[in-house]
C-alpha cells in the first residue's frame, strides 16, 4: 500500500508545458461560455430553477481538477456546473440535466444544484451549503482503506466556512490524516452579504491552523498559482500525509443566483474584478510565454461556443422525462 | 440454537457480515471500547480497530463520513448513541442518504445502516429517552426497521447491512438485556414482513419494539377470559407490511396499534390510514392507538412510568375496542 501511494507521488507534475497550460484555456473556455449560454436560455425561460453560476470563478475548478486523475473524486457545492466539467462532464448530459431532461445526467431528477457525473469521478453537488464537505471526508477514508493513493477534494464557498459540519470535518480529517483535500471558493459574499459581517475570520485558512491542516491562501484567479498550491496538496495526500486546505480568493461576475439583482455590490467593485477576469489574465500569460497563436487564442472561444450550442440543441431537442419517472429510481 | 440476549444477537449479525465482507465498517463514538451498553464488544480487537473507528461527538459529520464511505463502495455501520441526538445529523440522513439514489437518477447508491437506541429506560431524561421513528417514515429512500427480539434483531441486521439502502435500525435499550433463543448466524428472515406472533380471532393488536412485551402480556391475561388477540409485531416500517395487517383484520374486525412514541403523528396514524384504505368495511369498531401522551418524556420515575404504555393500557384498549363504543 505504502509502495503505491510512493509511486503516485514520485509521478512528475503533470502538465507544465505550453501544450496542457493551452488545454487549461480550452478548459477554462467550456466553462465560461456553457455558463453564459445557461444564463442565456434561463432568460429565455429554456431552462427553469434555481441556477448559480460560477462565472469568473473558472481557474479555481480548471486549477484544481487539472491535477487530479479520472478515478479521484471530486464533490461540489450548489455553484458547480463548472467544477462537474473540469472533471470532465460531458457537456450535452449537463445541458440536458439543466433543462430537466430524461438524457441528463440525473434524467432530470437532479438539476443545476444536484449535478452527478459518477463515471467522471464527479460524486455529486448539493443544495445544502457545507453539505458535501462530510461525504468527501468519507470518500477520503475509502480511498485510504483501498490503498490505491486517490484523493478526494470537495469546493465549497466562504459561506461553508460558518457551518458547523466545516469545523467538525477539518477536526476529523486532521485527527485521521485523511487524503483529502479542501478547496474553499472565497469569493468575499455569502448569498447577499459580505463575509465580513459574517465572521471575524475571514481568512477561511486561518481556521485550518487552528485543526493541525497545512493551508495556502492564494489568487483564485490565477490558474497557475491555484496549480501551485494544489499540486502540493495532492502530493501530500497521495504520500499518506494528510489533508490539505487550499483558500482560492475570487469573485463571482454574476449575482448568488440567476435573476440577482445584485444591489448589495458596488459596480466600480464589480468592474474591478473583471479587470481580473480569470481567463484573460490567463490568456495574457500564455501570449508572453507564446504558448499559441492569436488564431490559436480566439479558436479556443469559438469552439467553446461552438460546443455548447451543440449541447444547447442536444439539451432542448431531447425529451422530457415520463411522468412515471417521478416514483422510480426511490430504492436501489 | 443458542440464547442469546438482544445486545448479543445485534452483535452476532454486525459480526457476521463483518467477517464475510471485508467493505463492512463500523464508525461510532467509543465503538472500538465496545460503545457505551457492549454491542461492539470485542469486534476491534478481532478485526482491528481500523474497521471499528472511533469517532469525535460530531454526529452530523459522522453520518456524512459514513455516507461519503459508502459511495466509495464500503458498506459502513454507523452508530449514533441514543436516537435523541439524530437531529445532529438529520441533514446527511435526510437530505444527502436518502436522496442520493433518486437524485442522481440512479447513478449513485447508498448501502448504509445507521444504528441508534431509543426508547425510555433508567429515568434518563428528554434528551435520552425518546422514540422518534416516525419522523423516517416521511423520508422517502430511507428504510426503517425496529426488532423486538433477539432472533430478529440478528437477521435484521443482516439485512440492513446488504441493503443497498440506507436502513435506519432501531434498538430498544429496554430490550438489550432480554434473552431468546436465537439461531447462530442467523439471516433470511424477509426484512420487509410483519410477524404474526400470536394468532387470534377477536381483536387484532399491532405492536412494534419493545411494545410487543406487553402487547403479548395483554394477549395472554384477555386469553384467560376468552377473548383472542391476535398480536402483529411489525418489526420493519418502510416497508410497512400492510398485506399481513390487511390479513389479520379481515379475520378481527379490530385493531388496535401499540407503540412508545407519541401518539400524534406516530406509526400509529399511518398504519390506521393505510388498514381503513384498504380493510374499512371490514372493521367493527375504530382503529384505536396506544402511545405515549403528546408529552416530553419526563425523568422522575412516577412520571416516567405513567408516560410508556404498559399491559394494563393495552387490555384497557382491547376491551374498548370489543365494546364498540366510540371512544
Amino acid at each position: 500500500m505504502k509502495a503505491a501511494r510512493q509511486g503516485r507521488a514520485k509521478a512528475p507534475r503533470r502538465g507544465d508545458g505550453n501544450r496542457e497550460l493551452v488545454e487549461l484555456h480550452r478548459r477554462m473556455w467550456l466553462i465560461r461560455a456553457f455558463e453564459e449560454k445557461v444564463s442565456a436560455l434561463y432568460a429565455a425561460r429554456e431552462i427553469v430553477g434555481l441556477l448559480h453560476l460560477g462565472i469568473g470563478q473558472e481557474a479555481v475548478a480548471v486549477g484544481v481538477c487539472s491535477l487530479l486523475d479520472a478515478d479521484d473524486v471530486v464533490y461540489g457545492g450548489h455553484r458547480s456546473h463548472g467544477h462537474a466539467i473540469a472533471k470532465g462532464a460531458d457537456l450535452n448530459r449537463l445541458m440536458a440535466e439543466l433543462a430537466g431532461r430524461a438524457t441528463g445526467y440525473c434524467c432530470g431528477k437532479g438539476g443545476s444544484m444536484h449535478v452527478v457525473a459518477a463515471e467522471t469521478g464527479f460524486v455529486t453537488a448539493s443544495g445544502v451549503v457545507g453539505g458535501t464537505v462530510p461525504l468527501a471526508l468519507g470518500a477520503a477514508f475509502a480511498a485510504r482503506e483501498k490503498g490505491a493513493g486517490r484523493v478526494a477534494v470537495v469546493f465549497f464557498g466562504d459561506g461553508a466556512g460558518q457551518t458547523g459540519p466545516f469545523h467538525e470535518s477539518l477536526n476529523i480529517a486532521s485527527l485521521w490524516g485523511l487524503p483529502v483535500i479542501f478547496v474553499c471558493e472565497n469569493n468575499g459574499y455569502a448569498e447577499f452579504t459580505p463575509l465580513s459581517a459574517h465572521t471575524k475570520v475571514e481568512r477561511l485558512a486561518r481556521h485550518a491552523e487552528t485543526y493541525g491542516i497545512p493551508s495556502a491562501t492564494v489568487d483564485g484567479n490565477d490558474i497557475l498559482a491555484v496549480r501551485k498550491a494544489m499540486g502540493r496538496a495532492v502530493d501530500n495526500a497521495r504520500a499518506g500525509k494528510g489533508p490539505t486546505f487550499v483558500e482560492c480568493l475570487t469573485y463571482r461576475l454574476r449575482g448568488h443566483y440567476e435573476g440577482d439583482p445584485g444591489k448589495y455590490r458596488e459596480l466600480s467593485q464589480l468592474a474591478d474584478w473583471k479587470k481580473k477576469d480569470p481567463i484573460a489574465r490567463f490568456e495574457r500569460v500564455l501570449k508572453r510565454r507564446r504558448a499559441a497563436s492569436a488564431r490559436e487564442f480566439e479558436k479556443a472561444e469559438s469552439d467553446a461556443r461552438a460546443l455548447v450550442e451543440e449541447a444547447a440543441e442536444f439539451a432542448l431537442s431531447a425529451p422530457w422525462p415520463e411522468p412515471e419517472e417521478t416514483g422510480t429510481q426511490v430504492y436501489a | 440454537m443458542a440464547e442469546l440476549s438482544y445486545l448479543e444477537a445485534i452483535r452476532s449479525g454486525l459480526l457476521a457480515e463483518m467477517r464475510e465482507d471485508s467493505s463492512v465498517y463500523v464508525f461510532g463514538e467509543d465503538v472500538a471500547l465496545g460503545g457505551p451498553f457492549g454491542v461492539t464488544q470485542g469486534i476491534a480487537e478481532e478485526l482491528g480497530v481500523h474497521r471499528v473507528v472511533n469517532t469525535p461527538i460530531s454526529e452530523g459529520t459522522v453520518m456524512g463520513v459514513a455516507i461519503g464511505a459508502a459511495l466509495s463502495g464500503l458498506r459502513p455501520v454507523v452508530e449514533i448513541m441514543f436516537v435523541d441526538f439524530i437531529t445532529l445529523a438529520m441533514d446527511q440522513l435526510v437530505n444527502h442518504a436518502a436522496k442520493l439514489h433518486y437524485m442522481s437518477g440512479g447513478q449513485l447508491r447508498v448501502p448504509l445502516t445507521v444504528r441508534v437506541q431509543c426508547g425510555v429506560q433508567g429515568n434518563m431524561g428528554a434528551h435520552h429517552s425518546q422514540s422518534l421513528e416516525s419522523w423516517f417514515l416521511h423520508v422517502p429512500g430511507l428504510k426503517v426497521v425496529m426488532p423486538s427480539n433477539p432472533a430478529d434483531a440478528e437477521s435484521l441486521m443482516r439485512d440492513a447491512i446488504r441493503d443497498d439502502n440506507p436502513v435506519l435500525f432501531v434498538e430498544h435499550r429496554g430490550l438489550y438485556f432480554s434473552r431468546a433463543e436465537a439461531p447462530a448466524g442467523g439471516s433470511g428472515l424477509a426484512m420487509d414482513r410483519a410477524a404474526v406472533l400470536r394468532t387470534g380471532a377477536d381483536v387484532t393488536v399491532a405492536a412494534l419494539s419493545r411494545m410487543v412485551v406487553p402487547a403479548l402480556e395483554a394477549a395472554e391475561a384477555l386469553a384467560g377470559e376468552g377473548i383472542s388477540v391476535e398480536v402483529v409485531d411489525l418489526r420493519s416500517l418502510v416497508p410497512l407490511d400492510v398485506d399481513t395487517l390487511v390479513e389479520s383484520v379481515r379475520k378481527t374486525s379490530r385493531l388496535v396499534v401499540v407503540h412508545e412514541a407519541v401518539e400524534q403523528g406516530g406509526v400509529g396514524a399511518e398504519v390506521a390510514a393505510r388498514v381503513q384504505e384498504e380493510a374499512l368495511y371490514y372493521l367493527d369498531s375504530p382503529i384505536l392507538r396506544v402511545a405515549a401522551p403528546n408529552a416530553p418524556v419526563p425523568c422522575t420515575p412516577p412520571l416516567e412510568s405513567s408516560f410508556v404504555p404498559d399491559r394494563e393500557r393495552v387490555i384497557e384498549a382491547v376491551r374498548h375496542a370489543l365494546s364498540g363504543q366510540p371512544t
